[in-house]
């Protein structure tokens, strides 16, 4: 992995801890493709990297930054999909009460239950709680 | 006189490559990070809904189809792969938080998990919604790239599921702690663990309003939401439908 460093060791960590995102990821893809399972193959590099980071017993400064730098503006890699949405207005169009309700109710429900259920099974395992 | 390109060969020449829309998707996003951070980082305000909001309209007034759109703007949306990835790093950071409570954390993630995905599809199915409909509202809680992943697995439609994504995060975001106020839960760690299974990422984002300890929360449901909801939907699903 020599080749990886010279004398413009910044740029180089940047780009080494961006390809082992990527080779994650493809490994991640080749696995989805070869094992036929339906999951998605960056979610396989996940845990790929997190097995990774586990046998290592710690996160490597360089990836550390460059993983921040990158989920700091994760929601601006949501927006080209979001905008997708203008495909689709003629099916919003019909079905709006639909999905507009299930999406109100589904939000509330989840939230309200998996609050209780978190709150109540802390106190359960006589946690001291840690109310703000 | 004819040598000189006028406006619309100008035009006609930028709306054919990519760099008109990628570099519009970036502008429109640095637009609604700044009205997000003027109103006071308002979820209301939040800067996906923002820059969707106004590249559909600049979308429609020059009569752009999502085609050509989106052959600028690939470049960004390829990146959700290496961020997926990136995901593990938050998660193992938190992995002391994890050891210290895995059960309780595992079981709401798991009845989270449930209570979303079932009923959102037992909603919209008895309101009359088709199937595809159903399967791409499914995954409406787990976080953009894999939500969309799922989608695609099962047969929904990933950009509606993106769009959804959006959706179900900004609503979570807005109205999650007045919930949580409702039902008495007052656990710093339930009320970030709430809103992570709920809204993902916007959801996190509101979680360190709170304060650091609910965004962990936060930011460790909305990992584990994706891994397990990765795993155990598309077999969920298949089985159901």
């Amino acid at each position: 992995m020599a080749f990886f460093f010279d004398d413009k060791g910044q740029v180089l960590m940047i780009l080494k801890f961006i390809t082992l995102l990527l080779l994650c990821q493809l490994a991640g893809e080749v696995f989805v493709l070869w094992s036929g399972l339906p999951v998605p193959g960056p979610v396989v590099g996940m845990a790929l990297l997190f097995a990774g980071l586990t046998l290592r017993g710690g996160i490597p400064a360089g990836l550390g930054r460059v993983v921040d730098g990158l989920l700091s503006h994760l929601s601006l890699l949501f927006v080209p999909a979001g905008v997708g949405l203008m495909r689709h207005l003629s099916m919003l169009r019909d079905e709006w009460l639909a999905i507009s309700l299930s999406l109100v109710l589904s939000a509330v429900l989840t939230i309200a239950v998996t609050g209780l259920v978190m709150s109540l099974l802390i106190r359960w395992t006589a946690g001291p709680s840690q109310e703000g | 006189m004819e040598s000189h390109p006028v406006l619309g060969d100008i035009w006609v020449y930028l709306s054919a490559s990519p760099l008109l829309h990628l570099t519009l998707t970036l502008l429109a996003y640095l637009l609604g990070d700044w009205i997000f951070r003027r109103s006071g980082k308002k979820a209301l305000f939040n800067p996906v809904l923002t820059s969707v909001l106004v590249l559909m309209a600049i979308l429609f007034a020059t009569g752009t189809d999502y085609q050509t759109y989106f052959a600028g703007a690939q470049f960004v949306h390829f990146m959700l792969g290496p961020a997926t990835v990136a995901l593990a790093v938050p998660l193992y950071r938190n992995l002391p938080l994890i050891r210290q409570l895995w059960l309780p954390i595992l079981l709401s993630i798991l009845t989270g998990a449930f209570v979303s995905t079932s009923s959102v599809v037992v909603v919209a199915q008895w309101l009359g919604a088709p199937k595809q409909t159903l399967l791409s509202l499914a995954p409406k809680s787990v976080t953009a790239p894999v939500a969309m992943g799922i989608s695609e697995k099962v047969g929904g439609l990933p950009s509606l599921t993106a769009a959804l994504v959006v959706l179900t995060g900004v609503l979570g975001a807005v109205i999650g702690t007045a919930v949580l106020a409702s039902v008495r839960v007052r656990d710093d760690r339930a009320r970030g663990l709430a809103l992570g299974v709920t809204s993902h990422g916007i959801g996190t984002a509101r979680a360190f309003q709170i304060n650091d300890l609910a965004g962990s929360f936060s930011a460790l449901a909305m990992g584990l939401m994706a891994l397990v909801s990765a795993f155990a939907l598309p077999f969920a699903l298949r089985w159901v439908f």
